[in-house]
């Protein structure tokens, strides 16, 4: 192969090509397809540029630094640019389903817990809230409040961790992660406290929490949640207005608010697409209705606003916090009339959901009648989120591909479930 | 060998005794390289124990390397799926001599709270050697940590020459494992008879 | 369940911000020429009550249901499918009879044999008008060979992936779907998970406190000792 091909091909290779058609490649003869590719090249028909098998298809994992666990995308890559990209799932399709079909309603609490395992408590609560609803149980005040509590504890943990991780993906190693992970384990002080363990909580039960709080334990919370906003302005300070933080991500995996809907997105991701939608206030469970707070909603629906969107709901949850921690009362936190063992529903079926960090998270239940469902089905908030990655990825780079997956925020254990 | 007590007495006249295969032990031990290799909730703790307060490098054991290649320690936190132990088996193979499996959690050791799920492999040991195991669901930070110190104490006491010395210095011992294919109904074969060898269990009446 | 009174006692009820089940399927009838919606009460929670969607006319009807302002669903959260066995299922019938004493009602108990079917179940809801959820289901006609429901991942794209998993552990076809392939399992894999029936690969020999079926699978890998 002569220099010059070499050359030429090296410069495509960068996405150069794509500017000037009729540059110097309008007259250089037709290459010859390369002696031993890196990567297999297989000519994609309809395209020209495929026709000279200048394709290059890529599989980014499911070992893969940047994609949050065995995730994996068949990406199909024309010079730098992505002309196309299937996520592949199932490398962590742990059985959740049939599992929590064969065991008792009780049974299926833990296995909640490791669903979306930086969100525990939100994940028991979705599914009590669905157990509830199909038998008919309600749960005492305080422990309404404990639930509204350890569930905007995990938000903070999900969000601060999600940009963490976000930042990690841009490059940014270590300092942003290091932050995020220091209040992480703050929070999960507080779980480990309350439940007896950091991260696979296991607290809450039908008709109730498992276990009340202390005095202690409200104080020692109420000192995190008043220091939280520090953290948030050190984080701030850190990245919003960051050169590379604003140019690697704006304008980048825009989604319209239409595909939005229409393609089931939810959560933070929706609402930087600009539509007002949290189930916490289109859809009240438990007793948000008390609380004020408002409900950030972006603008353009690229990486940015996801990022801004995470930050402005973690002061909002610090607001709820504040509330819920002061007018929180005294009493029981377990209806005792709710059954745990030897529970059976009546016959029937319910789907109950709620805003999880990550969407909407919604537990789908069939009862016979007998200790055990006979369906369980957990609606998985990013793992429907994924459906439109392909379009937010579409001519973007690869680079890009990263940090769009970054702001999805997802967790395998929740998409394969 | 010279003992212990000259050993420090001499240290303290500055002069510093040893044999080659301490030095190489302690230079090997002290430096491991774990793969960046999540699997699934363990990964999460895994990499709070690489985060400031539990701190891995001070066991010197925080350089994570994304490629298997550079990778001397694979940490197999979470289950590891039928799916996915193909990939595994191929990760270890890719890393160089010599290595070492840590199995991570209930899952890797055995497939932990998902035992029963038709696709969760029942214990990473059925496919590659597995030098220290940490229970736990998840295991704490600080139980990692002392997994690694038990793999580092088990380093130190490696002997480079001998009937005794470990598998990669062993010349019939296979520094690569065959890598399972995808079946019908389960992996083809569903463990390695070679290297997985449970111990028959009786159960009490 | 089947009580035909309580059956229509619950079609009067309505799912949040809908119109009652009644109205949903006057309308819905009314503009989809054919169709015959079967509502299926659910007496645990009954604003969560469904109905069942012949395939052949699926998609129309989910047009109507997202497109008209009526309802306006434009957000399909949750698509599932169910396995039902064969059964053998228990009816009440209430027969009107006049004798010589005037008319009454008899209850009869029926028995008769269900063939097994699997199901698609939709959970749709409106984030414009906050409304919902409305569950529509779709039934197969038996559960070997005509699997095959209609799509509506052309209406909802949410839809992708959720019918790419009912398909992969069901056993679903969905007719129309853009990509229909396996997802959660590998390419190779022959069985339908989460079906009922499924047998899992016998690869797991010892369990710390086994139970039933595992108990059973227990004793056949590893013998008592001790006294006995
Ligand atoms: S052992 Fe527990 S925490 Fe670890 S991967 Fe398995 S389920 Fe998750």
């Amino acid at each position: 192969m002569s220099r010059q091909t070499e050359g030429q091909q090296f410069a495509s290779a960068l996405g150069m090509g794509n500017a000037s058609p009729e540059g110097p490649r309008g007259d250089s003869p037709v290459l010859p397809p390369p002696a031993g590719p890196l990567y297999e090249a297989k000519p994609k028909p309809g395209s020209a540029r495929a026709a000279e098998g200048e394709t290059l298809e890529v599989a980014v994992g499911p070992h893969h630094p940047s994609t949050h666990g065995v995730f994996r995308m068949d990406v199909v890559l024309d010079g730098e640019r992505i002309i196309s990209l299937k996520p592949r799932f199932g490398y962590l399709h742990r059985n959740h389903e049939k599992l929590c079909e064969g065991g008792t309603y009780l049974m299926a609490i833990p296995y909640t817990d490791r669903l979306d395992y930086f969100c525990s408590l939100t994940n028991n609560w979705a599914y009590v809230l669905a157990v509830e609803k199909l038998a008919g149980v309600e749960a005492p005040e305080r422990a309404e409040y404990l639930r509204v509590i350890t569930a905007e504890l995990t938000r903070l943990l999900n969000h601060s961790c999600l940009v963490g991780f976000l930042l990690q993906d841009m490059g940014a190693m270590g300092t942003p992660l290091m932050y995020a992970f220091r209040e992480r384990e703050k929070l999960v002080d507080l779980f480990e406290e309350l439940t007896g363990a950091r991260m696979m909580c296991n607290y809450m039960r039908f008709g109730g929490c498992r276990t009340d709080a202390s005095a202690g334990w409200l104080e020692r919370t109420r000192r995190v949640v008043d220091d939280f906003p520090r953290f948030l302005d050190e984080f701030e300070d850190l990245l919003t207005s960051n050169e590379i933080l604003l140019a690697r991500t704006q304008g980048v995996g825009k989604l319209s608010a239409e595909l939005a809907i229409n393609a089931g997105v939810t959560g933070p991701m929706l609402r930087a697409s600009g539509v007002a939608y949290d189930i916490r206030k289109a859809a009240p469970y438990g007793i948000y209705e008390r609380f004020a707070f408002r409900v950030p909603v972006g603008e353009h629906g690229d990486v940015y606003d996801r990022y801004m969107i995470r930050m402005l709901e973690m002061r909002e949850s610090v607001r709820i916090l504040k509330q819920a921690l002061k007018e929180i009362p005294e009493g029981p936190v377990l209806n005792p009339k709710a059954r745990r063992r030897n529970f059976r529903p009546p016959v029937g079926e319910a789907y109950g959901r709620l805003e999880a960090p990550k969407g909407e998270l919604g537990f789908y239940l069939i009862s016979d009648g007998s200790p055990r469902p006979y369906r369980f089905r957990i609606r998985a908030p990013s793992f429907i989120n994924l459906t439109i990655l392909e379009d937010m990825c579409l001519g973007h780079t690869l680079q890009d591909a990263v940090i769009i997956l970054g702001s999805v925020d997802i967790v395998m254990g929740e998409v394969d479930r | 060998m010279v003992e212990e007590g000259l050993r420090n007495e001499l240290s303290r006249q500055n002069i510093f005794l040893t044999s080659i295969q301490e030095l190489y032990n302690w230079g090997r031990r002290n430096s491991l390289w774990p793969l960046n290799f999540g699997l699934a909730c363990c990964a999460i703790e895994m990499i709070a124990a690489s985060m400031a307060r539990f701190d891995i490098a001070r066991f010197g054991a925080e350089v994570f390397r994304p490629s298997p290649r550079q990778a001397d320690l694979m940490i197999v936190a979470g289950t590891v799926t039928k799916k996915m132990a193909p990939m595994v088996v191929r990760l270890y193979n890719q890393m160089p001599e010599p290595k070492y499996v840590i199995a991570m959690g209930a899952c890797a050791i055995s497939g932990g709270p998902f035992k029963r799920g038709y696709n969760v492999l029942k214990g990473i040991d059925r496919y590659i050697p597995v030098d220290v195991y940490i229970p736990g669901c998840p295991p704490r930070p600080e139980a990692l940590l002392h997994g690694l110190i038990t793999l580092q104490r088990k380093i130190a006491g490696e002997r480079l020459t001998g009937p005794e010395r470990p598998r990669h210095l062993r010349e019939l011992e296979p520094s690569e494992y065959p890598i399972p294919a995808y079946g019908p109904y389960d992996l083809d074969p569903p463990k390695n008879t070679e290297l997985w060898h449970p111990k028959p269990f009786v159960r009490d009446a | 369940m089947r009580d035909p009174e309580k059956s229509s006692e619950l079609e009067e009820t309505a799912p949040p911000g809908l119109p009652s089940f009644q109205e949903i399927r006057r309308i819905l009838e009314e503009r989809v020429e054919g169709l015959r919606l079967e509502f299926i009460p659910n007496p645990a929670a009954p604003d969560q009550s469904s109905f069942c969607v012949p395939t052949e006319f699926a998609l129309e009807t989910a047009r109507i249901l997202r497109d008209d302002p009526r309802f306006a669903l434009d957000f399909c959260s949750n698509v599932t499918g169910v396995d039902w066995l064969d059964q053998t299922v228990e009816e009440t019938i209430l027969h009107r009879e006049t004798t010589d004493e005037g008319e009454r009602t008899i209850k009869e108990i029926v028995r008769r044999r269900r063939p097994g079917f699997l199901e698609a179940v939709y959970h749709l809801y409106s984030m414009r008008a906050r409304r919902g959820p409305l569950v529509i289901r779709q039934r197969t006609a038996n559960r070997i060979d005509r699997v095959r429901v209609a799509s509506l991942t052309p209406i909802w794209r949410s839809a992708e992936f959720q019918e790419r998993e009912v398909y992969d552990l069901f056993g679903v076809r969905f007719e129309g779907h853009p990509d229909l392939r396996r997802i959660l399992m590998w390419d190779e894999f022959k069985d339908y998970p989460m079906r009922k029936d499924y047998v899992e690969p016998d690869d797991y020999e010892y369990e710390p406190t086994p139970q039933g079926e595992a108990a059973a699978k227990a004793r056949r890998h590893y013998p008592y000792g001790g006294a006995r």
